[in-house]
């Protein structure tokens, strides 16, 4: 599993998302709430750009009149067809059995870590001192 | 390095198909307010300004914001030089015609003057669309043709529109709704079916319409999901009255294309009505022969939304009945429940099928070669 370096935590701040291509695979990683997350922009349904779509929260019903609203921010819904999709862990809410996104962790790691090996990116200046987003795959 | 990065991920998106396909259901968006101006009289502009346009229900613009997506649209379809979903040429061509080597694509105008209560308004709104249709669109893509809107609640005035278009080689077909004041069938609307007959141009009837009535039969549902479903039903009932009031018997040679609201239905009502019929037959004497055969002999099918059932043997049958050579595939694009070329037709098919439910059928509807 490599290791991609894909920005200085700065330029990904909660509640942005950041598009990337690694390896001919398109791939998105997103901040939320301080937590770094990577999935597969490519529904498993029909093929759309996933990640376009809004991060919205789930709607959930025990009885009809009752409804939760959880997760807030944290469920990726498809920019054609409306699917959703879990960002933390890629499971979908329409046939969990069937579909599922590919997830990528995602990290930050010191400068200190990724200077050295094989994580640094060359189109990102990395320093020492920064601490930078790291998605493995 | 093998990272490269993006302001959006539209590079990445959809798997291409490399198959050539017709599209006919394209959603051609007026980019601004005023855009059909240009194309109208100043009495109707200064009209529209001081009165607005009055429709026969309440909710005229159709999707009330933002309806699933943003205008009943894919998320990402927004032009990057700005305006709604469907109203750059250019975006279109990039995004959809291109990749998905659309080598027909049939535009069908919505919110476009029809089911005005004003009926001049009415025609002369649909004429302008007609207008701005040629100039933005079909004059620009030689892949694009265009459907003659019409005002359909007035049939004469509706009838003069497609004789004044007969013959332009930009449009293909008559474009009416689903949901209109009476049902499609009644003798209001009669003279539009006469003179697309005399065009040659068949009539399509695209799922929605202003027509005053509730989506459902049995009232105003709670929410869009029921809306969503309510169109088939919304279509049955337009289909059963272009039967049972004859007017396949009085046009036999008018052709008619259901848009967007599914096919899966077919057959059982036409058992419904072919079962009804041989008991009720005296009530309907001009339905010389049993409905099912006008359904067949006279109507096409748009595949979007396509039937997705568990098993695909079932789309089969009834792709069987209806007859590989009546459907006509489409996309309905930009809209939000789009459907993907490369993801729509399960295996199984044969060569010859797939190449007509993609593309030949159309050719052969609309007269393309």
């Amino acid at each position: 599993m490599a290791r991609h370096v894909i920005a200085p935590v700065d330029e990904l701040p909660p509640g942005t998302r950041k598009f990337l291509e690694i390896d001919g695979r398109p791939i998105a990683v997103f901040n939320i709430k301080g937590e770094y997350f990577g999935l597969l922009n490519r529904c498993p349904h029909q093929g759309a750009a996933l990640c376009e779509g809004p991060l919205i929260g789930l709607a959930q019903s025990k009885d009809p009149g009752e409804i939760e609203y959880t997760k807030l921010g944290e469920i990726i819904r498809c920019p054609w067809h409306g699917w959703e999709f879990d960002v933390r862990t890629g499971q979908s809410y329409c046939d969990p059995r069937r579909f599922r996104v590919k997830a990528y962790p995602a990290h930050v790691e010191p400068g200190a870590n990724v200077v050295k090996g094989p994580y640094v990116a060359e189109t990102i200046p990395v320093r020492v001192e920064s601490d930078y987003v790291v998605v493995e795959l | 390095m093998n990272i490269q990065f993006r302001e959006s991920s539209e590079a990445a998106s959809p798997l291409t198909a490399k198959t050539a396909i017709a599209d006919c259901d394209i959603h051609p968006a007026r980019a601004t307010r005023t855009e059909l101006y240009p194309y109208l009289a100043k009495r109707w502009q200064h009209h529209l300004e001081i009165y607005g346009v009055h429709a026969y229900q309440g909710m005229m613009e159709g999707p009330p914001y933002p309806k699933a997506q943003p205008n009943a649209s894919r998320r990402d379809a927004y032009p990057p030089e700005g305006g709604p979903q469907g109203s750059s040429l250019s975006f279109m061509q990039t995004q959809h015609l291109d990749p998905n080597n659309v080598q027909l694509g049939v535009l069908n105008p919505l919110n476009a003057g029809q089911g005005i209560r004003n009926h001049e308004l009415s025609a002369a709104l649909c004429s302008a669309i007609n207008d701005w249709q040629i100039d933005k669109w079909t004059s620009k893509d030689k892949r694009l043709k265009a459907s003659i809107v019409v005002g359909n609640e007035d049939g004469l005035s509706a009838a003069a529109e497609i004789r004044e278009r007969a013959g332009d080689k930009n449009f293909v077909q008559v474009l009416l709704l689903s949901r209109n004041v009476e049902p499609l069938g009644q003798r209001r609307y009669w003279p539009i079916y006469q003179a697309a007959e005399e065009a040659g141009l068949p009539v399509g009837v695209h799922a929605f319409g202003f027509g005053g009535n509730p989506i459902t039969p049995s009232g105003w549902p709670s929410y869009y999901i029921e809306e969503m479903v309510g169109h088939s039903q919304c279509q049955q009932s337009a289909l059963a009255s272009l039967v049972l009031e004859g007017v396949f018997e009085r046009f036999p040679k008018l052709k008619m294309v259901m848009i967007e609201a599914g096919f899966g239905w077919a057959p059982s009502l036409a058992w419904r009505l072919d079962k009804a019929w041989q008991r009720l037959r005296s009530e309907v004497p001009h339905v010389k022969r049993p409905p099912s055969e006008y359904i067949r002999e006279q109507v096409w099918w748009t595949t979007q939304p396509m039937e997705d059932p568990e098993r695909r043997e079932d789309l089969f049958d009834v792709i069987k009945w209806i007859g590989w050579d009546r459907l006509l595939f489409a996309t309905d694009y930009p809209h939000w429940d789009y459907d993907e070329p490369s993801r729509v037709l399960p295996p199984g098919v044969s060569d010859a099928n797939r190449e007509a439910f993609y593309l030949g059928n159309a050719r052969k509807l609309y007269g393309i070669d």
